[in-house]
């Protein structure tokens, strides 16, 4: 198994009275993609804002267990939320830049950290850049970002998270809100962001989680059922539950 | 009941209300074509070149000088004191009650706040005789507490109300979106309040400082009380004024009628009746944008 970059062990999580993790067990792998799976309300997006402490917002969510980044124990009381969300980025189901211009996007996320000044220039260009989107919006960065189509903003909102050199990439289903053709810039984006960064991306759509998975977790009812390589899941999967979702039975 | 007699009461109840609607506007019409009656009659006698420039309000007696400025600058500066004191302390109030307080909490301040609203003007003025004026007169070594700065205060606590509620709202509806990106950039919950969500909400808040404003130019019971009745120039907020509502409170009982004083009394009024006018209406435009933004 490659180097371990983000693990959950015996992860329960609550809302109040509900229980909406059930034991996860899960290692990300360094430099890879991983695709969280599974039908609608089974706790991907839930599993995957516990590692960047989103429920933090949530006041009646409760959760144990273990989860790491390398060996930093991400609930661990004394370590900054804020160093924790630099280190582990997020990227949202709806695009949601905020409502600055293209360039302030970047450079708040950058002001946050204290990045020093005269540098914020050149990291801004070199993260666009990464993003494929620098071409287009060279000539505009002081437009307002909500100007941007949606596949644009969605790319502006992968570079806010990219220029802070995080070293994990959370995604929430960053194409369901877009067309095909961006959403085909972005699953390039994907890959070509694997070679620096850990992925971790909740997906609907199976051809996506083919198209860009190395690891694929199927996920059911607050569990996690199968975590393989996507060849096993996608074409032999040790459990039915799974066969039967990814060839489209049910879900 | 046959249809004939269906139709003749759905006809009579259309016109009953579309006759209460009217109604309304025509109040509003009306207070105004009168207000401007006077106050053309009142440009007869007094030229209006003498009524906004001067510095004296003497009315009264042959020779009586009306001048407006003494009492718009009161005005002015007692609306003014009460916003420096009520914007930053409602906004603040409003940003604490949407985002950090726990909802037990919640429920108790924001009717409480809503009751402050219900406090008559009369009591408030009360308040300001042998509570915050004598308090003023010791803090600043002065003899007269009521002035200016009393006034401010009491009316920044009458304008709280109404600017905390429409704060409230606009941060509320500034989406979760915003502050999820905000958060998982790394800022923590302040900076995302300051530099995203209250920038986010500044069409409903400059609404609510509009509405509050509106209220404090308004008021006349608490000023006529509280603020020591002088009808000078003042030349900041320790000295005693007298506004424009409280002017014509006072005065108008006593004028006789149909005189220059009288016609006066209702210049000043159409005055402030144009300026508050103005604000709401500023107001009530930044509110519906703001609506426009939730939907």
């Amino acid at each position: 198994m490659a180097d371990i970059k983000l693990s959950a062990h015996n992860l329960n999580l609550y809302f109040g009275t509900k229980h909406i993790l059930k034991n996860i067990d899960i290692d990300f792998s360094k430099n890879k993609v991983t695709s969280l799976i599974g039908p609608s309300g089974c706790g991907k997006s839930t599993l995957l804002r516990c590692f960047n402490r989103m429920h933090d917002l949530t006041p009646d969510a409760k959760i144990e267990g273990i989860l790491k980044l390398d060996d930093l124990d991400i609930y661990k009381k004394k370590y900054s939320v804020t160093e924790l969300r630099k280190r582990i980025g997020m990227v949202f189901q709806k695009p949601n830049p905020l409502p600055k211009s293209i360039y302030e996007n970047m450079s708040y996320a950058l002001k946050l950290h204290d990045f020093p000044k005269n540098e914020l220039p050149h990291l801004i260009e070199s993260a666009l850049k990464e993003s494929y989107l620098w071409e287009e919006v060279k000539e505009e960065l002081k437009k307002p970002a909500v100007k941007l189509s949606g596949g644009q903003q969605q790319r502006l909102c992968i570079a806010r998270t990219v220029v802070l050199r995080p070293e994990v990439i959370l995604m929430d289903e960053p194409c369901s809100a877009l067309d095909p053709i961006s959403t085909r810039k972005i699953e390039d984006l994907i890959l070509s962001l694997k070679r620096n960064y850990t992925i971790v991306i909740v997906t609907h759509n199976m051809q996506q989680a083919q198209r860009i998975s190395d690891d694929v977790a199927f996920m059911y009812l607050g569990e996690l059922i199968e975590f393989d390589t996507y060849e096993n899941i996608f074409k032999n999967a040790k459990k039915e539950l799974t066969k039967n979702y990814v060839s489209g039975h049910f879900g | 009941m046959d249809i004939k007699k269906r139709e003749s009461l759905d006809w009579f109840f259309k016109q009953a209300f579309k006759a209460t609607g009217l109604l309304t506007i025509c109040m509003l019409g009306g207070i105004f074509l009168m207000l401007l009656y006077n106050s053309i009659a009142f440009a007869m006698d007094i030229k209006p070149v003498d009524f906004f420039t001067g510095y004296q309000w003497n009315p009264g007696n042959a020779n009586g000088k009306y001048s407006i400025l003494p009492l718009l600058v009161s005005t002015g500066l007692v609306a003014a004191g009460s916003m420096i004191i009520a914007v930053p302390l409602g906004i603040f109030t409003a940003a604490f009650l949407s985002e950090f307080a726990p909802p037990k909490l919640q429920a108790v301040l924001k009717p409480v706040i809503e009751m402050l609203a219900a406090i008559p003007s009369v009591a408030i003025g009360f308040l300001g005789i042998v509570l915050v004026g004598p308090g003023i007169a010791k803090l600043f070594g002065i003899q007269n507490g009521l002035n200016a700065l009393n006034g401010s205060i009491l009316l920044a606590v009458m304008a709280l109300p109404t600017i905390i509620t429409i704060s409230e709202d606009a941060i509320n509806a500034v989406p979760k979106s915003y502050r999820e990106a905000s958060l998982a950039l790394g800022a923590d919950k302040w900076t995302t309040l300051f530099k995203v969500t209250i920038p986010a909400a500044y069409p409903g808040l400059i609404a609510a400082v509009m509405l509050g404003l509106g209220r404090a130019l308004g008021e006349t019971m608490t000023v006529l009380m509280a603020t020591g009745n002088a009808a000078a120039m003042p030349r900041g907020f320790l000295d005693s004024i007298r506004t424009i509502t409280a002017t014509v409170a006072i005065e108008m009982g006593e004028v006789p009628y149909r005189t220059t004083h009288y016609f006066a009394l209702f210049a000043i009024a159409a005055v402030l009746f144009l300026i508050t006018l103005s604000i709401n209406l500023l107001g009530e435009y930044f509110a519906n944008r703001l609506r426009k933004f939730q939907a």
